[in-house]
């Protein structure tokens, strides 16, 4: 079965929040899911463009209160 | 997935310019380009263990990063490596005028190397210069 995990990468700038997706992402099974907490303002472009140059999937990009929740799904 | 690859020279011992050539290397290897960097001059150093990471800033940009959580450059130059399989030649001139051996350099980067043979290597890829 699919698993989420939360990567809070609140308060690092560019390029901490992706290198903590992409050192996570290698953890975790295909299929499972990433959500990154950023407030880089960069991530919400950084990341959809990280994710669809290697093959994974994006799934959301949310903004609350100043927090990015970035959610991608490992495809591969 | 395009691959393409990427030629770095880091010869500059400033914070803003090891800061942006390490942010270069680290999302260009993770995004699937093959990266190179080739160290020397200034930057060389930093490389050489126990020299410690605090490099002089250059203008207010460098001052205001101080204090903020930015990725560190060091640690950023070994993701590169350790997350995308960039590959951090020391420049083996620079290797000679600091009087430096393989062994006394952090065990992320590769063997030395020497310009021509970098720069055969960079034939017909994007070369950065910081």
């Amino acid at each position: 079965m699919a698993q989420k995990k939360v990567i809070d990468a609140r308060g690092t700038f560019c390029p901490g929040p992706l290198m903590e997706l992409i050192a996570n992402i290698k953890l975790v099974n295909v299929g499972d899911e990433l959500e990154v907490l950023s407030t880089d303002q960069g991530s919400q472009s950084d990341i959809p463009e990280w994710v669809n140059k290697v093959g994974h999937q994006m799934v959301s990009t949310t903004e609350q209160n100043g927090v990015w929740h970035i959610v991608v799904r490992k495809a591969k | 997935m395009r691959l393409s690859k990427m030629s770095i020279m880091v010869i500059s011992g400033s914070l803003e310019r090891l800061q942006m050539a390490a942010m270069v290397a680290s999302v260009g290897a993770v995004s699937g380009n093959k990266v190179m960097v080739f160290v020397s001059m200034n930057a060389l150093p930093y490389f050489i263990k126990g020299h410690g990471a605090h490099a002089p800033i250059e203008g207010d940009f460098g001052k205001i990063m101080e204090g903020k959580n930015v990725p560190p450059f060091m640690e950023l130059f070994e993701k590169a490596v350790e997350l995308g399989n960039a590959k951090i030649y020391p420049c083996s001139m620079a290797m000679d005028v600091l009087s430096a051996k393989p062994g006394d350099l952090e065990p992320y980067l590769a063997e030395p190397l020497g310009l021509t043979k970098f720069l055969s290597d960079a034939a017909g890829s994007q070369a950065w210069t910081f």
